[in-house]
């Protein structure tokens, strides 16, 4: 019978569920092949994410609880999952780091073909992603007699709303063997500490480039996004120039993104770049060169340079009485 | 620690500068004629491996390509860059990332290297799942999107471009590595070094010599995107947000 596996974002117990696992659920919905499990894996899980224990319309939670999983290495979580996961029809993800480094492991040991970046589901076993940086779209289909397994891009995406279920579905536990071999080990985490909105989630993005010049010009903009309550990327050229952090990168081999506006500053619109943006819903350009790729695809562009816009665009911001 | 051999893998793709366009019958993507290269990414595997090696820390750095005939010249380039020999599967057909991995795995059962390093993606088929998918044939452990590597001790230490941060973490050897841009800057290749490069072993092998016959996606159709369009040029700030009010974004 057909049954659909989500894996949820690897989490600890006390942070709301995810949000990519609340827009990978709203794929699984979509496909609408049979009842929906949610597999967890972390530390520290005795109580699920709020509010997963009673969402509707899942069938079982799989819970995989041990503080080897904080961090989970793809290596373990795959040797985990692996027999469990052929009794599912499909096999779910979300396109976060996560996913990307745990779902292709699981289609190696399952012997299937993955669909990487699910953009549109078209039926059970027919999807559509993006190739050559989403400069073209493909419909594939799945073999028969194979589980499918996809992951999900999320700036393709709505979380599912979030409703009680009836009931809790019932949460199985399961143990991991001390014998099982931990050939990789978590060691550290950098991240960036910001109060600003989350980058993938945030409704609002300030965008940078090459062209601020420094590190500190870089912090022009914070002003900006605090201002606008908005999340901060960059381009390529500025992370590898060591502006900004590598996690604020947008674009084909960073954040692919879908704010509801995207103000990018000194960009110049490399079709690497602009595959990170294609779902946004305003692109505001600012560039000095009329000629920059970028005005392309901006929905309003403005011809100057930054370091007299960005002022000039706060003052304008306070003379409206926007963001205070 | 002994020197170890290193597999790289490197994918033939459209070169990274170019935009791809549609076949007019819409039948697949027009190549002819349009400049092709190596995976932005694996010239990134190749440049650590050397680097590696040029520590001691490795013996042999072999390549290894899945694709046509055509390849060579692709090929031809990594050895110039400082790979010792290559292994070019030719086949004409468009291989899948699972039917790569398999070929890669019976290579790597015959070459038994400590480390294979590939690119964190191929920028044609943006799937990312190569190496993943080789790990878990090989069952060795796994490093993805890595911008920084070291070995020592039978060990190596990797840090991962991960979605909150950069995460490190300890992988034991034999291990499956794959590259984000910024593990390094790949050398340029000098003239001499292209002729040195005709000298160098190339092992060539018909893909379907390796008995492979897996499920593959099955491509329905090819569609152009949905374009987004030039807007509107606005003259000044105010102007500006005036027009972003209106569109109620802000
Ligand atoms: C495999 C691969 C993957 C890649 N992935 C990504 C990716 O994920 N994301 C990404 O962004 N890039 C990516 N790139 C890089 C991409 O090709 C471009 O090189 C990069 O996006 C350029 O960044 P930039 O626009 O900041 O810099 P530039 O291209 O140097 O552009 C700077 C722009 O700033 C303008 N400017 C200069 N001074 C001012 C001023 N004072 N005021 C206003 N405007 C000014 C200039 O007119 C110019 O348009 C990738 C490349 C490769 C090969
Ligand atoms: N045909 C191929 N030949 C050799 N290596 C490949 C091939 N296809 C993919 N790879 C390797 O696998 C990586 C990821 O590819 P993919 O999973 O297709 O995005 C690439 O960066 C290469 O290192």
């Amino acid at each position: 019978m057909d049954a659909i596996l989500v894996i949820a974002e690897a989490q600890d117990g006390q942070a709301p569920i995810a949000e990519s696992t609340l827009k990978t659920l709203a794929v699984a919905r979509k496909i609408g092949a049979g009842p929906v499990d949610l597999a967890w894996f972390g530390a520290g899980l005795d109580r699920l994410p709020e509010p997963a224990g009673t969402l509707n319309g899942i069938r079982k939670h799989w819970v995989f609880d041990d503080p080897r999983l904080v961090h989970p290495p793809a290596s373990l979580v795959s040797r985990l999952i692996g027999s469990r996961a052929r009794e599912y029809s499909h096999l779910l993800m979300p396109g976060t780091s996560f996913g990307r480094d745990l779902l292709p492991r699981l289609a190696g040991l399952l012997g299937a073909p993955l669909v990487s970046d699910v953009l549109e589901v078209l039926g059970p076993r027919r999807f559509k992603r993006g190739i050559y940086a989403g400069n073209i779209h493909t419909v594939v289909r799945v073999p028969d007699g194979v589980p499918v397994l996809l992951t999900v891009r999320l700036a393709s995406w709505r979380p599912i709303v979030v409703e009680e279920g009836p009931a809790p579905a019932p949460v199985e536990k399961i143990a991991v063997p001390g014998t099982i071999p931990v050939d990789a080990r978590f060691v550290g985490l950098e991240v960036d500490q910001s109060a600003r909105p989350d980058l993938q989630s945030a409704r609002r993005v300030v965008s940078g480039g090459r062209s601020l010049g420094s590190r500190e010009n870089f912090a022009l903009l914070e002003k900006l996004a605090d201002r606008l309550n908005a999340a901060i990327g960059a381009s390529r050229a500025a992370v590898d120039a060591g502006y900004a952090p590598n996690d604020l990168q947008v674009g084909q081999t960073g954040k692919i993104i879908a704010p509801e506006l995207y103000l990018a500053f000194g960009i110049s619109g490399a079709i690497q770049h602009l595959t990170g943006i294609r779902d946004a819903g305003t692109i505001v350009a600012v560039n000095k060169d009329p000629e920059a790729p970028i005005f392309k695809v901006a929905d309003l562009g403005l011809v100057g340079d930054l370091f007299a816009v960005i002022p000039d665009l706060l003052a304008e911001l306070d003379r409206q009485g926007i963001g205070r | 620690m002994n020197p170890i051999k290193i597999l790289v893998a490197a994918k033939r793709v459209v070169d990274y500068n170019v935009r791809v366009r549609l076949k007019p019958d819409h039948s697949g993507i027009a190549t002819d004629g349009v400049k092709m290269g190596v995976n932005p990414f694996d010239e990134i595997a190749l440049e650590e491996a050397l680097r590696i090696r040029e520590r001691g820390e490795a013996s042999e750095v072999v390549v290894a390509t899945v694709g046509p005939h055509e390849a060579e010249s692709q090929i031809r380039s990594l050895l110039a860059m400082g790979a010792d020999r290559a292994i070019h599967i030719e086949t004409t057909r468009e291989t899948g990332p699972l039917e790569v991995a398999h070929v890669l795995y019976h290579l790597v059962q015959e070459i038994e290297p400590g480390l294979v390093i590939l690119g964190k993606q191929a920028i044609d088929d943006d799937c990312g799942q190569v190496g993943p998918m080789l790990a878990a044939l090989w069952g060795r452990p796994q490093a993805t999107f890595v911008s920084k590597l070291t070995l020592e001790g039978g060990r190596a230490q990797a840090v991962r471009e991960v979605d909150h941060g950069l995460e490190t973490v300890e992988v034991d050897l034999p291990a499956v590595i794959t590259t984000d841009l910024r593990l390094n800057t790949p050398r340029f290749i000098k003239m001499p070094d292209i002729m040195k490069a005709r000298q160098k072993p190339l092992d060539r092998r018909p893909f379907e010599n390796c008995g492979i016959d897996l499920p593959r996606l099955e491509v329905e159709a090819y569609l152009p995107p949905p374009e987004r369009v030039a807007g509107l040029r606005v003259e000044s700030v105010s102007e500006l947000v005036t027009r972003l009010r209106d569109r109620g974004v802000l």
